[in-house]
């Protein structure tokens, strides 16, 4: 192990003792990251079991499901794949994509990478995991209730999610359930962003200057930003929606509604509009809360594992920080066919396609980082490359989506389906698999298996590609999404072939995914012991063991003498300069 | 320049941003104090202020522009007259400013026991305001105006609500701050007060926006 020279005023702190202290009700980052990852873990599985259900339905609408798979057995209703759509997107949005990234992979690395021994409020920190614990519970709590999950979408759209009861089945104490779930992860997602920030801007090592942190910090400081200017708005927006539903007021509510022959009576003047105003000033800065870390993780692999520094480092900074910018300004393109002002279209339109400029710079230089690498091809940098290619596809299709006109006829379709799981989705879902299979040394040990690790890389990369592309065609032909059966749609009825190949590559690929959980836990119990740095990596992370200890640096205080990339240097013993090694130590590798 | 070792290499003192270059030690209370949590620089905890606050700003900005967009909506919308005990009641919260203000000072010069009484002067204000709100929402309710009335009404006790909850948490704060054994804390008692003073500030100046807002915007 490294040693690293005091700071000064440097305390080692003791481990807890006892197994409550230690692994449940843990203020150690390391520990609450994990759990955060295993939060995460446990919802995605619940989260793609659920859209198993809705493939299988699409294709045979018919099937009497097996009450093993289905509670009560028997033939799914159109509103009970609705349930499962909410369900899907709400639980994959909050509890995976929020989560695992930011939360899980943050929580675990950052304080490491910059040099700290812990975040700046750890019990705060602990509150964060906890609340958002508790948030999964009461959302999940909406299986169990008389009428099931809410049938509105993970967007929640009024007046259906505001209605109760009359408006469906799930709409009563499924959605009630639905906002307060979310409104509990609203304060979670707050507390965290705070501390994140606080821990980036003050903790920092003698030395981490911020243009020496590493871009993973840099990605997951934006993130923070982006989570702490936008939760805010979506806890107000469900709490209007809860008064609308449980105390009778009409924020969201217009007059004259009618349900099935039953007028609503009580409520009037309020605006659906309002709602999605509220909830897409959330919604799309979400987007990047859920993709930039993956960006930073994606940059920092891509370095790694071409032996050569990031290509554009302070580009790299600037257009993860105009993305977050921006993202806060683009809401309005979700809402083109919603009744927006054709004057407020044009200018959201100009503004979401002006992401597409430091969208650009980003893939240009993880190209400029890999051209005349020495690039080695493990998992992890497979799913990078994964990422990359992932975020192109998904990106290129928002450029259509973005504008009103082709949005007339996109919205609503497969085609936006394809396009936010393939950006949103599926490319955060491979930073998490590049992180996890990058990181799982240092967090648990031991090295994950290469070889089950490239299985599943090349069957989840040609798995999801052989999902998503489909839909594009899909949403082309005019096939609008949320339904739940298209039997007797007949402009529709050629497409049920591709809805049969598409549910077979689901089904395979969700498959595929049981190898990374074999290989994670059988990793966990018999991998090959980690050393300190299996990677030759740069970052602080990798001076200390794995698994780091308690305190992350034996009570002393790291000191950073260079930039986070230092890859390929010609003169250096190896090929590569880690941040914390001094100068003198450095020379004598001439 | 990446790649190359460079002669030039400095150690720049980056971190502790806001404690000035003091180790991360915590200059004010000599040491971790045994609290058991690694000790940070004192300014951290004003920069998570500032965040929690910008945080709580995002969360009201939200609720006036959907007063602003419900209001513009407005075929349904009756402007309720306030009641005047609010113009007292915002008195009450100015005047627990000040002596939040004093009782942080004398903390600072060392006396206790002036700070106590000040400090307890502030909580009791705060308690009153509260009181005041309480008061206000049932003169309305006396008149027949309630949450689900009309839009404007909805508003109003939605916000004093949301502001009433804030400040409950200020009180709490305030009672932590002086009931709290600060000797085994990462920070001293009188950053606590300093911290809780800005947040008592931002809630009276929060009141101020929404009281003009709900007069002026009714």
């Amino acid at each position: 192990m490294v040693t690293h020279e005091s700071g000064g005023g440097g305390h080692q702190h003791q481990p807890p003792s006892g197994f409550i202290r230690k692994w449940i009700f843990s203020v150690d980052h390391k520990v609450i990251g994990i759990q955060y990852y295993f939060l995460a873990l446990f919802s995605v599985f619940l989260g793609m079991g659920l859209s198993v259900l809705m493939r299988i339905h699409l294709v045979w609408p018919n099937a009497q499901l097996p009450s093993w798979l289905w509670p009560g057995g028997g033939q799914m209703t159109s509103e009970e794949y609705l349930a499962l759509m909410t369900m899907h997107g709400s639980i994959m949005v909050f509890m995976v994509l929020t989560t695992a990234p930011q939360s899980g992979f943050g929580n675990f690395i950052l304080p490491i990478q910059i040099g700290a021994a812990d975040m700046a409020f750890p019990v705060l920190n602990m509150l964060s995991f906890w609340v958002t614990f508790l948030s999964l519970m009461v959302l999940g709590a909406a299986f169990f209730v008389e009428g099931g999950p809410p049938i509105s979408g993970w967007t929640a759209y009024p007046p259906l999610s505001a209605l109760g009861q009359i408006a469906g089945p799930g709409q009563g104490a499924g959605q009630t359930l639905w906002v307060v779930g979310v409104g509990i992860f609203c304060i979670a997602a707050l507390l965290g962003a705070l501390n994140f920030i606080t821990t980036t801007l003050d903790l920092r090592a003698k030395g981490m200057t911020l243009s020496r942190m590493p871009l993973t910090v840099w990605a997951w400081l934006i993130t923070a930003i982006l989570s702490l200017l936008s939760f805010g708005v979506l806890l107000a927006a469900c709490i209007l929606l809860l008064l609308d539903r449980t105390a009778g007021t009409s924020f969201f509510i217009p007059g004259g509604l009618v349900l099935t022959d039953t007028p609503v009576t009580n409520h009037k003047g309020g605006s659906p509009l309002l709602w999605q105003h509220l909830f897409w000033f959330f919604g799309h800065p979400e987007v990047y809360i859920a993709i930039l870390p993956g960006m930073g993780v994606a940059s920092h692999i891509l370095s790694t594992f071409a032996r050569k520094p990031v290509f554009g480092y302070k580009a790299m900074v600037a257009a993860m920080s105009s993305i977050g910018f921006l993202g806060f300004m683009v809401w309005g393109h979700h809402m083109f066919m919603s009744g927006l002002s054709p004057y407020s279209a044009f200018a959201f339109s100009l503004l979401t396609m002006a992401i597409g400029v430091p969208s650009a710079i980003k893939t240009f230089n993880w190209l400029g980082t890999l051209w005349g690498g020495k690039i080695q091809f493990n998992t992890s940098m497979l799913f990078a490359l994964g990422f990359v290619s992932l975020f192109v596809t998904g990106g290129l299709s928002g450029l259509f989506l973005a504008q009103p006109s082709i949005d007339l006829y996109m919205h609503d379709t497969y085609f936006v389906v394809a396009h936010f799981h393939l950006i949103m989705g599926v490319a955060a879902i491979f930073g998490i698999f590049t992180a996890s299979y990058f990181w799982f040394p240092k967090m648990f040990g031991r090295m994950l298996n290469e070889t089950i690790g490239k299985i599943h890389f090349w069957i989840t990369f040609a798995g999801v590609y052989a999902i998503f592309m489909p839909m594009h065609f899909l949403g082309l032909a005019g096939h609008p999404r949320r339904y739940a059966d298209t039997t007797g749609v007949n402009y529709l009825g050629p497409l049920d072939e591709v809805h049969y190949f598409i549910t077979i590559a689901a089904l395979i690929t969700i498959a595929a995914q049981f190898l990374f959980v074999i290989n994670f836990f059988y990793s966990l119990k018999a991998g090959q012991k980690a050393s300190e740095n299996p990677w030759n990596a740069t970052t602080l992370e990798w001076s200390v063991a794995s698994p780091p200890p308690f305190d992350n640096f034996g009570g002393q205080e790291p000191v950073v003498y260079r930039g986070a990339y230092e890859y390929g240097v010609p003169d250096a013993a190896d090929d590569y300069v880690p941040q914390h090694l001094a100068p003198a130590k450095a020379g004598k590798a001439h | 320049m990446p790649g190359t070792l460079t002669d030039d290499i400095e150690i720049i003192e980056a971190g502790h941003g806001r404690g000035g270059g003091v180790p991360a030690g915590g200059d004010d209370d000599g040491g971790d104090g045994g609290s058991g949590l690694p000790a940070i620089p004192r300014g951290a905890y004003f920069t998570a202020m500032q965040l929690g606050l910008a945080g709580i700003v995002m969360f009201f900005m939200a609720l006036t522009s959907s007063f602003l967009v419900r209001k513009g909506l407005g075929t349904d919308w009756v402007a309720i007259a306030l009641p005047p005990v609010l113009w007292f009641n915002s008195l009450v919260l100015l005047v627990s400013s000040a002596t939040i203000q004093v009782a942080s000072h004398r903390l600072e010069e060392g006396d206790a026991q002036s700070f106590r009484y000040w400090w307890g002067l502030t909580i009791a204000l705060g308690l009153l305001f509260l009181s005041g709100q309480v008061i206000a929402w049932r003169q309305l309710a006396a008149q027949g105006v309630f949450l689900s009335s009309n839009p404007d009404s909805s508003f109003f006790y939605l916000l004093t609500a949301a502001h009433g909850l804030h400040l409950a948490g200020g009180i709490l704060a305030l009672l932590y701050v002086a009931f709290r054994p600060w000797r085994r804390s990462r920070i001293t008692q009188a950053t606590a007060a300093a911290l809780a003073g800005i947040y008592w500030h931002f809630m009276d100046g929060l009141w101020l926006f929404l009281l003009a807002l709900l007069y002026l915007g009714r």
